[in-house]
Parts: structure tokens; sequence; C-alpha cells
């Protein structure tokens, strides 16, 4: 390899890629060219780097000086300022939310200093498209020692003494399930991957595939031996499509290395993986569903037992993990398991990534220590909630999930403490809402969401979830009657303890735990017509504060329906009967006089 | 080979079509793979765009599936669809990070400036309105895409001057 | 003489997939409701119930047919959780509640929830009394529907002449999708599009009549409620009989004789031939006949014309040609095999072409005038009756249709006291028949009737035993051989259109080498046929068919070619079998059909067929 005196990491994760960073690379590329720096500024594409709002994003090495919301003209500045000159552009670092002062360096950030990365390793820091970046970091390692030195029997050993637990979603121990398919009666077995992230608002699993594809392969490849498979598959959803290229150039390249496909490393273990792509169905990550999709069908659930380790895809014995959960694998191997235990809490070990997102100020991937609490993982990672909002609730485990309150900030975030809270942990989706959210419509949305994505074959599922989604849509439009909340019980433990599978059985739950923290707020929208967020359209009222109007006439000018009145320099009044509730005025209220309630 | 049977005009049309020259060479390359259908139709909807019933009737011969089961799985899945679609796939954002950060806000616009509901194409064929699910780009919500761009951060306020952006091109092509 | 080959190929069978089946030997011990029961190690914690004697209401499984474990109807407490005892296996030790105010709340929800989507139309619903939904909504004391809301809204189906479906009474347990495609083989009815919106029905919402659906009205045997039902057509039949212009005769099928019973509280099996008769007359059909008296003519044409085909190198296997489920089957799955069919006309419309041409030449009547009814254990056979090529008489030969559940609600209907009428007697010289006759409402029968009177035709010698047991039975696909003065002749015999499908394919491949096959429609033959009372399942089919054997054994006369009216007939009327008469009135040809659609341009018609939920 040459010698190069500076490495760039320009991200090139989906977030990134949305907010134009190939421009900004080409931009760079261009200008270290004509100044002469190509031979010696090397540029690599990353995966996700984690801050994927701030992108597009370049960390310059050795310094580790992090720039960020690059345009191509900033790239540029970057060159001429920082590589010819050795100057720092620090209009372009990053601001501390709170403190509001500049960061230089990634690893200063808070953003950065408090995670722990075991699954992310790689993700954002080597080109995901070049397997020698990946060797280099002690890549296709841990497949060369399982080959080379470990039985089935001491591979699935060291994983069950790990305690790794499935990241997808219920925690199961992971080498448990490798010790049923290994034990399950049969010559065929699969192993599968679970990549359809559907959870709306997590995106751990994508930057991994992204942003470090051969992790998962080599992983597949160490559970296809330990278990005895020689043929894996990666369900991935369609919505990924760089995840997909990304992965078929990963699969190729470890093919032609002989990572893949015949005697691996001259071994009689064979192995190879194939990718199939999902079409748009939430259910399909549930696991049953995941196999019937790949056998070609309709992704409906089916009846457990038998479980996938038993009777999985093509009716064959078949381990199902997640991506995230197969990140953990590598290192847990090459480092042992009682490296691994050292990190975590009591009964969930390692790391957890999660995807921060809603009302906050830093978005993007981060990776912690089982048992962070809440409030870090909010106000130190996250960087707060912005526009000086109060934080209200944070939803973890997606549409199966609950909610969190402020009660539960100092919380120790793992498997049994958010279960104990009625939520879940979920893939790792974190949406942080502020207060000026109705949390009545926040279930309603999930609602519509399960609603949407129930595949309809269970009754209490198809049908339950359609009537609990009338009555919220009813509540939230102020239709809401007495005896809905009963309603809404019933109908959610009912759907919770009958339906066939997992996405109805978790369904209810944001009904459930909103109703349990904000029943309040059902309250009012039921009895007294009033959604204190001020978020349900039906239920606002548009008022001029007389104290606070100077009547200059603007609100009038853009309402469409000629609701205000008022003379000239006199307090203005709205026709709440003819007011449609479209907020212009508000906005354009120079002194804002006028208030929704 | 059954619908060399078939009576009708579309087979010689066919046979001149390249679509339906692809849809035969998928075809034979997944035929007899377990678990091709989804596969299959994936491929014969880049191909034409959609899944009209004639290839359906292709797919359901070619891997011997029963048809009503390919109609069955078309149906399942909201990425299928047998009806043809505007030249712009619109896809706002409805997941959680999006929905959070004022996504419907965004649709109603969309749906206005659009002047069709969800699922629907425009009247001029260029757009068609559909929700998606979380792209995965939640860190620039609320997100849309158009075709494979993706804008994020957006307020109702933008949605005019992206669509116009397509509508400008459109004309300028055709002048 | 009889040489059994035992089965070559086993078929898997239809129903009878019972534990000895499994393989299983073990058993484990659990505990229900405090009871301990044990049972094989493959049985599921319902049929453990069942076997403690412990009722649990179901609604979507149905045994041998379907157990998806969709309707959660059937749940159970196991281990502080609901699980679907349908499917869920028992274990040693387990311990199972049935009857825990969390399992009754379920329950109770559950259904209240699939009534919230539900007409609820029982006063005028053909399954009124007779459904599942309304007995499961009776047995859980559902006194309200807590919820309400949006309600399934999908177009009927009226178009097929056998078969109406209502998707808006659907519960979605989908036996008849499993029937369809599992058992028949003919994969129509399938689920499309997902939650609430979910809907079974074929491909694009096409309109039964447009498909390749082969009217055997299997799936209307399973559905617990009345999304699929024959479309009824008594109204026309009282119609007739109120015309006293019209002369109606009237023909019943050999397996209505042993089921119409069912319908007024009699086991399955029992012979009601006598009442039928009666019951017939008290209606006001002008003349009471017998489809047997057909039965054992279709036998003499039909022999002879396997020995024609045998002599003169015709095409073979010849394959039987009286289940017009089958025939539909053929026509849409193997059009190019359709030389293979028997040219035989089925019995029903041999009837119909000789009631508008012989009988009123006989009688003196004018054909003109002459209104043909038959009761069919079938719902095929309402399409075959309308077929343009069933016209050889010069009007359409049978008129109308009945399934054995119409017949049974206009005896309702009239008042008739059908358990306590005296026995009546088939008028002359149509309602004579012999044993031959009655087997064919049985799989294996019209083998068995073709190989007695071959036997004898061929050998000249008198058939000794009678009863060719090894075409008997429930098993998928027979085999015998039958040596006929030195040449083997290999039969076989295929029930239920999923092994007709399996015989087809072999003979696809070359491999089935045999001379003649017998293929009826539906599992079991027309003792399970889709106009057969509700329910039919495996063991009543059972019970049926030894009702059929033992009137087969009742009658004096058991070969076809012994029937005195046959001969009077050939000797009057039709001159010799296979002739210029025959050809005309007793055989036919078979159409070409699309396997999926009969429309050319489905696409021009997507846009109309979108069911919505309003
Ligand atoms: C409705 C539903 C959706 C699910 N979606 C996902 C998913 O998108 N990704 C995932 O890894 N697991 C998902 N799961 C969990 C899987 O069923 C399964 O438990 C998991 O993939 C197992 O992998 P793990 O043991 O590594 O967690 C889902 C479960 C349900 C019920
Ligand atoms: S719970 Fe919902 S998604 Fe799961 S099987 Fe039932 S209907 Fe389908
Ligand atoms: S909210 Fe809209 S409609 Fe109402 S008063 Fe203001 S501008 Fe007019
Ligand atoms: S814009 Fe504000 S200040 Fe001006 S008239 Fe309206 S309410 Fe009063
Ligand atoms: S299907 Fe059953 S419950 Fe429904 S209307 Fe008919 S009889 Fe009543
Ligand atoms: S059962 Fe009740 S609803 Fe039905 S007819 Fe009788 S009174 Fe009326
Ligand atoms: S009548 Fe027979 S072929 Fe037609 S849909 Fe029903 S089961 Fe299928
Ligand atoms: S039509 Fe009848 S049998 Fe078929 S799914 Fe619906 S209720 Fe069940
Ligand atoms: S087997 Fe009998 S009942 Fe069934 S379709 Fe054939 S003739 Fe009709
Ligand atoms: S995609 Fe670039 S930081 Fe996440
Ligand atoms: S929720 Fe919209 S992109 Fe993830
Ligand atoms: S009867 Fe068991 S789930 Fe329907």
């Amino acid at each position: 390899m040459a010698e190069y005196r500076t490495h760039v990491l320009v991200c090139a994760g989906a977030g990134c890629v949305s907010s134009n960073c190939k421009a900004v690379e080409a931009a760079l590329q261009d200008e270290l060219e004509q100044v002469g720096l190509a031979e010696e500024v090397k540029v690599v594409e990353t995966g996700c780097i984690g801050t994927c709002d701030l992108g597009p994003v370049m960390v310059v090495y050795p310094e580790g000086v992090f720039y960020q919301k690059l345009t191509p003209d900033d790239a540029r500045e970057i060159v001429n300022e920082h590589f010819l000159k050795g100057r720092i552009v620090r209009r372009l670092l990053y601001k501390a939310p709170q403190s509001e002062e500049l960061v230089e360096r990634a690893e200063d950030m808070d953003f950065f200093r408090r995670q722990y990365r075991i699954a992310l390793r790689n993700t954002g820091v080597i080109n995901p498209e070049v397997i020698e970046e990946y060797i280099a970091r002690d890549g296709y390692a841990a497949l060369g020692k399982v080959l080379s030195e470990m039985s089935q029997e001491q591979v699935i050993d060291e994983i069950k003494k790990s305690c790794l637990r499935g990241r997808g979603g219920a925690g199961f121990p992971t080498g448990l399930k490798w010790e049923f398919t290994y034990k399950a009666p049969g010559e065929e077995k699969y192993v599968v991957c679970n990549a359809d992230e559907g959870d709306p608002g997590a995106f751990m699993d994508r930057s991994i595939l992204e942003g470090d594809p051969h992790t998962l392969i080599e992983a597949m490849a160490i559970a296809g031996y330990a278990v005895g498979a020689r043929q894996g598959f990666v369900y991935v959803r369609a919505e990924y499509p760089l995840a997909v290229e990304r992965l078929s150039m990963a699969l190729e390249q470890a093919r032609s290395y002989g990572l893949l496909g015949e005697n691996i490393f001259g071994t009689d273990f064979s192995f190879d993986i194939g990718i199939r792509v999902g079409a748009g169905a939430f259910v399909c990550g549930e696991e049953t569903a995941l196999l019937t999709s790949i056998e070609g069908k309709r992704g409906e659930p089916r009846p457990r037992p038998p479980f996938p380790a038993v009777k999985g895809v093509f009716g064959k014995p078949t381990l199902l993990s997640n991506v995230e959960t197969y990140a953990n694998i590598c290192p847990i191997i090459l480092h042992g398991a009682d490296w691994f235990l050292g990190i975590g809490t009591e009964k969930s070990k390692g790391t957890k990534v999660f995807a921060i997102a809603g009302d906050i100020n830093n978005t993007g991937l981060v990776e912690v220590p089982m048992g962070t609490t809440l409030r870090e993982i909010v106000f130190e990672i996250g960087g707060g909630i912005p526009h000086g909002k109060r934080f209200k609730a944070a939803q973890t485990g997606g549409p199966s999930g609950g909610c969190l309150t402020t009660e539960h900030l100092d919380i120790h975030v793992d498997y049994e403490s958010l279960k104990q809270v009625g939520s879940m942990m979920g893939s790792g989706g974190l949406i942080v809402m502020d207060e000026d959210t109705c949390m009545v419509d926040i279930a309603r949305f999930f609602l519509d969401f399960t609603r949407d994505e129930s595949c309809g074959k269970c009754t209490p599922c198809r049908i339950g979830t359609t009537r609990m989604l009338e009555i919220l849509t009813r509540i939230t439009e102020g239709k809401g009657e007495e005896g809905d909340i009963e309603k809404l019980e019933a109908l959610a433990h009912a759907i919770k303890a009958g339906s066939l599978c997992g996405l109805g059985q978790s369904a209810p739950n944001p009904v459930l735990s909103t109703l349990h923290y904000f029943r309040d707020e059902y309250e009012a929208h039921i009895r007294e017509k009033r959604c204190p967020a001020g978020h349900c359209i039906a239920l606002l009222k548009f008022v001029v504060d007389p104290e606070l109007c100077r009547g200059c006439g603007l609100c009038t000018k853009v309402c469409p329906v000629g609701a205000i009145s008022g003379k000239r320099r006199e307090p203005h009044q709205i026709d709440t009967d003819l007011c449609t509730k479209c907020g212009a005025c508000q906005e354009k209220c120079p002194f804002d006089a006028i208030s929704r309630h | 080979m059954e619908a060399a049977t078939r009576g009708c005009q579309c087979h010689a049309l066919r046979a001149q079509d390249e679509r339906y020259k692809r849809l035969g060479e998928i075809i034979a390359q997944y035929a007899g793979q377990p678990g091709a259908l989804i596969p299959v139709l994936h491929h014969a909807q880049e191909v034409f765009g959609y899944l009209p019933h004639d290839v359906q009737v292709l797919v359901a011969e070619g891997l011997d599936v029963p048809l009503s089961e390919v109609d069955g799985v078309i149906t399942f899945y909201s990425l299928f669809t047998s009806e043809p679609r505007g030249k712009y796939k619109i896809g706002i954002c409805l997941g959680t990070a999006c929905y959070v950060k004022g996504a419907a806000a965004v649709l109603e616009e969309l749906k206005k400036q659009v002047g069709v509901d969800i699922g629907k194409t425009s009247a001029d064929g260029l757009f068609t309105l559909e929700v998606t699910r979380c792209v995965g780009a939640c860190g620039l919500a609320p997100v849309m895409t158009i075709g494979d761009d993706v804008y994020g951060r957006l307020t109702p306020e933008d949605v005019a001057g992206i669509l116009d952006k397509y509508i400008q091109a459109e004309k300028n092509g055709k002048a | 003489m009889v040489l059994v080959k035992k089965n070559a190929h086993l078929m898997p069978l239809v129903g009878t997939r019972t534990n000895e089946q499994k393989g299983a030997k073990e058993m484990v011990t659990l505990t229900i409701d405090g009871q301990k029961v044990t049972v094989p190690a493959n049985s599921t914690v319902l049929e453990a119930a069942e076997a403690a004697g412990i009722h649990i209401p179901t609604l979507c499984y149905l045994k041998d047919v379907s157990q998806t474990g969709s309707c959660r109807v059937c749940v159970v407490e196991i281990g502080g959780r609901l699980q679907a005892s349908c499917v869920f296996p028992v274990s040693e030790g387990m311990e199972v509640k049935t009857n825990t105010p969390l399992v009754r709340e379920s329950r109770r929800t559950t259904v209240e929830l699939m009534l919230s989507n539900h007409p609820q139309d029982c006063l005028t619903c053909l399954r009124n009394q007779n459904c599942e939904l309304q007995k499961l909504s009776h047995e859980l004391n559902i006194r309200e529907v807590r919820f309400e809301g949006a309600r399934s809204s999908f177009p009927l189906d009226t178009s097929s002449p056998a078969i109406a479906r209502d998707p808006n009474k659907c519960i979605l347990c989908r036996r008849c999708i499993s029937v369809c495609s599992e058992i028949q083989g003919v994969n129509i009815l399938a689920a499309r599009e997902r939650g609430f919106e979910t809907v079974v029905s074929p491909a694009w919402q096409e309109q039964l009549a447009n498909t390749a659906c082969t009217n055997c009205g299997q799936c209307v045997l399973v559905c617990p409620v009345g999304a699929l039902v024959e479309k009824d057509d008594t109204e026309k039949v009282w119609k007739a009989l109120a015309d006293p212009d019209t002369h109606v005769v009237v023909q019943t099928a050999p397996a209505v004789r042993v089921t119409l019973g069912e319908e007024f509280g009699l086991e399955p099996g029992t012979i009601v031939t006598g009442k039928m008769v009666t019951a017939l007359r008290r209606l006001g059909f002008d003349a009471v006949f017998d489809t047997d008296f057909t039965a054992d003519l279709t036998i003499i044409e039909e022999a002879n014309e396997l020995l024609q085909r045998l002599e003169n190198g015709g095409k073979l296997p010849m394959i039987t040609s009286c289940s017009p489920g089958w025939i539909k089957f053929i026509e849409h799955q193997f059009p190019a095999y359709l030389d293979h069919l028997s040219t035989c006309k089925s019995p029903q419309q041999m009837f119909g072409a000789l009631a508008k041409t012989y009988y009123p030449e006989k009688a003196g009547l004018d054909p003109g005038k002459i209104v043909t009814v038959s009761i069919m254990p079938c719902t095929a056979k309402k399409f075959e009756a309308e077929r343009p090529e069933m016209q050889s008489s010069g009007y359409q030969d049978v008129d109308i249709v009945l399934t054995v559940r119409e017949f049974a609600r206009m005896i309702k209907e009239a008042g008739i006291d059908f358990i306590n009428l005296a026995d009546g007697e088939y008028d002359a010289p149509m309602g004579i028949s012999t044993g031959a006759g009655v087997i064919f409402g049985a799989t294996g029968g019209v083998m068995e009737a073709a190989l007695r009177t071959a036997y004898e035709v061929v050998t000249e010698e008198s058939l000794d035993k009678l009863d060719f047991t090894e075409v008997r039975g429930l098993e998928g696909i027979k085999e015998a051989s039958v040596n006929l003065n030195g040449t083997v002749l290999k039969v076989a015999v295929a029930h239920g259109l999923g092994n007709a499908r399996k015989l087809m394919e072999l003979i696809q491949q070359g491999k089935a080498e045999y001379h003649f096959i017998e293929i009826m429609a539906c599992p079991g033959g027309c003792i399970g046929g889709g106009g057969q009372p509700i329910p039919t399942n495996t063991d009543i089919r059972r019970q049926r068919m030894a009702g059929i054997y033992a009137a087969d054994k009742d009658m004096p006369l058991r070969k076809s070619h012994e029937n005195p009216a046959i001969k009077v007939l050939y000797d009057e009327f039709l001159r010799e079998p296979l002739g210029e008469k025959s050809h005309e009135l007793l055989h036919t040809h078979y159409v070409p059909r699309l396997k999926y659609s009969e429309v050319e341009h489905p696409e021009a018609k997507e846009e109309t067929k979108r069911g919505t939920a309003s």
C-alpha cells in the first residue's frame, strides 16, 4: 500500500448519499488532483459514520477532524485550507448543542466519545467495497480460527458462554439457537440472516450491511460451520438497494477469495450465501413469515412450534438471526466469550446499537454498552431536544414496543429493564418525542402501521387492529365516547393474548403503554374534546391574544377562508366556525399573537 | 407452453416485444428453483414497470405455480403492483421518525400538489404517490423519494419546488 | 381369475391422516383441566382433549383438510399463555386449561370481532341452522357484539351455474383453499390482498365462471359458513311443478339414496330409496325415474366402447366420462388428452336425452312439454346440464339440476314428514335398474360395474364373485388386473382431482400402462359429491359407501346387461350399443379449454373487480 499522509473518510451511507455526499466527494477528489495532493491524501468511502443528520460528513485522519454538512465548495475549501495550509476550517466543525462550543475532533464529540463499538467496529471506518480493508482489520480471522482450531461444539459453546442474545427483537440466547439447530435431525440445514429491518425509524442493520458487509458474511459462514449448513440466505428489504448492492459485491469478493464456496480454507467445509430481497411487508421480519417468504409465498406466519431450528426454510432445520447479532460473532470468537461477558449488565451482555431519531439534536446511530441510561443516550450522546423543548417520551421497540417517559430517564437500558416498564428493546429504534407530541395520535399512528401491515391470517389481529384504529381515529377527531378506553383495553388484551404471531401479540403495546403513562391525554380528548399537545387538528382552536395583537392585519391576508376580521391597529378575531385550522395565520403573525389550544 | 394455445393476437405482438423476451429469459433462469416466484416478480416488475395480467400468466406457467398463488403473492406485498404507474414514483416516508417530524403535513401538501390520493397516479401520468415506511434515512426526517432521488428535512413549503423540477424537466425533454 | 396387484405407487389419500400413519408409537401423558390423558406423542392438544372427552370449540380447523391455526377460537391456556389447541403439539407433563376466564374472554372477543365484520343475515342465509359460526356464537353465549366498524363489501359472485360466492360472509378459515388446491389440485381459490382487505377468491377477483373451476363443490362442503354455497334452483322446480301444461320428470342419482336421510337426522348410509320416491310423488312430479337406469345403459355403451378400442387399437387408456367435475378438469388442465375420454355421456345426460326422445315416444307425450329435473349429489351437474353439447334431444336435455341439499329443502318447505313416509316404487321403464347402477355412487363403482359386464360379454361365462373389492375403498389410486380370456385387462381407479392429476401425469410420462381408468372428481366418488349433505367428511364418506354396497347387495339384479328395461330400450329404440342412435343421443365430444381464464384479454376487466372496504 502506498504511504498517504492523510486519510479522509467520507461517509457514503444511505443518509449521506441522500444529502448528496457523492458530489462532495467528487469535488474533493477533483480539488486534490488540481492541487497535486492526490498521491498524499487518500479518500475512503465508508458506510454510515453515525451522525446522519449532519451529513454529508467527513473525518480527516490522523488528526481526526470532523467536518459536517458539507457542500462541494466546502470540500474544495478543506483541500485548500486544511490539506495545503494545515488550517482547520472552523466554520465546518460541529457545534455541541448544549454548550454551543465547536468541537474539532470526532473523538471529542459526546456522540462518539460515549460509544463502545463492537457490531459497528468497522462501519464508518473502512471502505465496505474493498475486502482488503476488512481483512486488514482482522477480517476472516475468526472464520480461519474456527475452521482450523475449533470443533462445531466448541464454537457453539463459545457463543453460549458469551450469553449473546438476539438483537432482532426478543433477545433469545443466540448460542441456544445454534445448539438447537445443530442438534435438530436432518442432513440439509440452512443459516438465515434477518435483514428485513421493518421497524420504521431503525436503520442499524442497514448501516452494517452497507458499511461492513463482510462481517455478516464471515459470521454466517461460522454459523454454517457450527450448525452444519452449506447454504445461507440473507433476507433484505427491498427498500435498501444500496445494502443489496454492497452485499452482492462483498459476496462476489468473498467467493473470489475462496472465503465462500467449496472447501473454504482448504477444509471440508463448503458454504455459500444467497440474497433474497423482500417486497414490502413488515410482517416478513417475523421469523416464520420470513421463511415462508423465502419459499416464494405470501409472507404469512405459521404457528410455532415447530420452531425454525427444527423446521425452517423448505421444512429444514434453520438458524435465523438478525444482522446485528451476527455482527457480534467474529469479535466474540477472536477475543473470547470472557471479554464479551465483561461488557453490559448482568443479564444483557455486550452492546446495543440504537438508531436515535425524532425530536433530538443528534440523530443517528450509536452503539453503547447495555445498561447505559436513557438520559445518557438522549441528552449526552443525542445532544438533547432541539428548540429548547421538553423531552416527553421515547419509543423503543417500534410498533411493537412502548414509550418511556421522564420517569424512566435513569433506567439502565437492557432487555429486562425495558420489559419491566412495559416497553421492549426491539431492534433498537429509539424515537424521541418532545412536548408537542400528542401521545394519543402516536398510538393511532402505530396502530395505523400495524393494521396496514397485518398479514390478515388470524382473526384477532386482522379485525382487532382495525377496530382499535377506528376507535383511536375517532378519539383524535374529537368523536371519542365514554367507554372507548375500556373497549381499547379489552381489544388490546384480547389481541395480545390471542394473535398467532408477534405482530399481533405486540401490536396493542403502544396503546397500552400510552394509556398507562398518558391516560389523562386520552381523557382530555374524549371528555373535554381537547388535545393537550395541541396536535390533533380537529380539536384545535386558533385564537388571537388581544393583549399581543397589534392589528397589523397580516393574518387576514393569509387566511384562505377569510375567517379573521378586525380593524387596523385593533385586536383581530378568528371566527372558529369558518376556520379550517390550516395554521397559516399563526405562522404569519409577527407578534406571536395567535395560538392554538 | 399452454399459453401457445391461446388464440389471441397478443401472442404475435409479444414475440416482437423485447420485454417479453427478457421475461422469458428471467423465467428460464429461475425455473425449477425453489422459492423462485418472488425474485422473478421483482425482475418482471423491473422490466415492465408493473405486473400486467399476461405477465402474471407467463410467470405462473413458466414456474409452474398456480395463477391464484401468483396473484395472492402480488397482492400481499406492497411493492408489487398490477397497475401501471407514473413515470416518477413519489414515496413519502411515514415511518415513525418521519411521522414525528411532521411527514403527515408534507403528505397533505403532496396530495394537494399532485392532485391525487395515496396509491394513485396523476392524470398526466407523471407521478404516482405512494407511502413508504422508512427508507432508512431517518436522520434526515421527514424524507421522501422521487424515483432514485432522496429528499430530506422536508417542509410542506418545499414540495411545490421539488415537483416543479420534474415537471420542468419533462417539458424541456419534450420541447 | 381376478389378479390383484398391490399398488405399485401408493398415493397419499384423501383424508386419512390418522395417527398410525404419522408413524407414532410413542405415547405421552398430559393433564387437561386436571384430568390425565395419554395420547400418541404426535397428537395436538385438541386431539388430546377430544380423547379426554373435553370439547374445545373450533372454526378454521377441519380434520384431514386444514390446520392453519388461524381463527384462534380453539385457544387454551398452556403455561399461562394462550395457544391454538388445533395446531399445538402435546408434550410429556404438559398442563392445559381449557376453561379459564382468559380463555373464555379471548374466544368470545375473537368471535365478536368476526361478527363485527359479518353480515349476520342468518334468517335468510342458506346455512341457517347448519352454520358453524352461528353455532359457535350460540355455544359461546355471545349476547352482544361490543365492537363495530368498517365491514368488507365485496361483490357477490353468482356467475357460475353451480356455486355462489359471498366473500362478505367468509371468515377466512381457508378450508376451501386447502381443499381446492391440496386435495383437488385445481388451485382456483387463494387468499389475496392482506390484513383487513384479505379476501379468498380466484386470481384477480375473477368470477368463478371465468376460471378453470370444475364446479366440483368440494369447497362448498368444507365452508363453515354461507360464503360458498350451491346455486339454489328450487324455485325453478316449484314453478315447473305448478305449471299444469308441463310434464315434470325426475331422475335420482345413485348416491342420493344413501345420503338424503342425513338431512332428516338419519345416520349416513341409511338407504331411503323408497321414502325418496314417495316424497317426489308428493311434491307432484309426474314421473319418478332413476338415474341408475341410465347408469346401466352407460355401462353397456362404455364396456362396448372399451372392447372396441381394445380390438381396433383405439386410444388407451380409456378414461370414464361420467363425472362432469372431472370432465371440466381435463378440458382445462390436460386438453391434449381429451381423446382418452370415453365418448359416453354421463348417466344424467343419457337420461335427459332419452327422457325427451324415447320416453315421450313411448308414453305418447309432447317432448316440448317435458321438464326434466335431476336430483344429484353434485354441483358440477348443474354446469353439465347447461353445456351446449347436451341438447341432442333438440331441447336442453336436462332442464334443472338440484343437489341433495336443495331437494331436502323442498321436502321441508312442502311440510313432508320424510322420516315417516311409506316406501314407494320408481316408475317404469326408466326406473328399472340393477345393483351395478347403484354402485356408480362410490369410487370404483363404475369400474366394478363395467368389469361385471365386460367379463361376461368377453368370456361368455357367468361371474361367480361379483364384488371387485380391489377397486373399492378410499385409497387415492387403486389398481387391479382382470383376466379376460387370456388378455390381462389392467385398470386403475382414482377419486379426487388431486389423484386424477397424479394419474394424468403418469399418463403424460408414459408410465400408466392401463387399459381402462375410472376417475371421479370428488373424494370418495359421488357419495362425497359437492351437492351432498353438510358435513361430509371421511368417516361419513365411509358410512355412505357402506350404504351403497348394501343397496347393491339388496338388488335382485346386479349386472347392467341383465337389466330387462335396458334390453327393451335397445330392442325398441337404440337397436345396438354404439349404434347410430346411441351416437346421436348418448355420446358426446369435449372441448379444450384454457388453463387460466376464459377471458382472452383480462387486462381490460381489471378495474371493475376490486372489492372495497367501506
Ligand atoms: C412483526 C415482527 C417483525 C419483526 N421484524 C424483524 C426485523 O425486521 N428484523 C429482525 O431481525 N427481527 C425481526 N423480528 C424478530 C424475528 O422474528 C426474530 O426473532 C429475529 O430475527 C431473530 O433473530 P435474533 O435472535 O438474532 O434476534 C420481528 C418479529 C416480529 C414479530
Ligand atoms: S398476528 Fe397479525 S400478522 Fe400475525 S399471523 Fe395474525 S394476522 Fe398475521
Ligand atoms: S388557521 Fe387558517 S383558516 Fe383558521 S383562521 Fe388561521 S389562517 Fe384562517
Ligand atoms: S398577524 Fe398577529 S398581530 Fe397582526 S393582526 Fe393578525 S393576530 Fe394581530
Ligand atoms: S353464514 Fe352463518 S352466521 Fe353468517 S349469516 Fe349465514 S347463517 Fe348467519
Ligand atoms: S332468533 Fe331472535 S333474531 Fe332470530 S328470528 Fe328469532 S327472535 Fe328474531
Ligand atoms: S368447485 Fe371445486 S374447483 Fe371450483 S373452486 Fe370449489 S373446490 Fe375449487
Ligand atoms: S369461503 Fe368459506 S371455506 Fe373459504 S375461507 Fe371463506 S369461510 Fe372458509
Ligand atoms: S364425482 Fe360425482 S358428485 Fe363429484 S363431480 Fe363427479 S359426478 Fe359430480
Ligand atoms: S449515512 Fe452518513 S453518517 Fe449516517
Ligand atoms: S422513518 Fe422515514 S426514513 Fe426512517
Ligand atoms: S380452530 Fe384452531 S385456530 Fe382455528
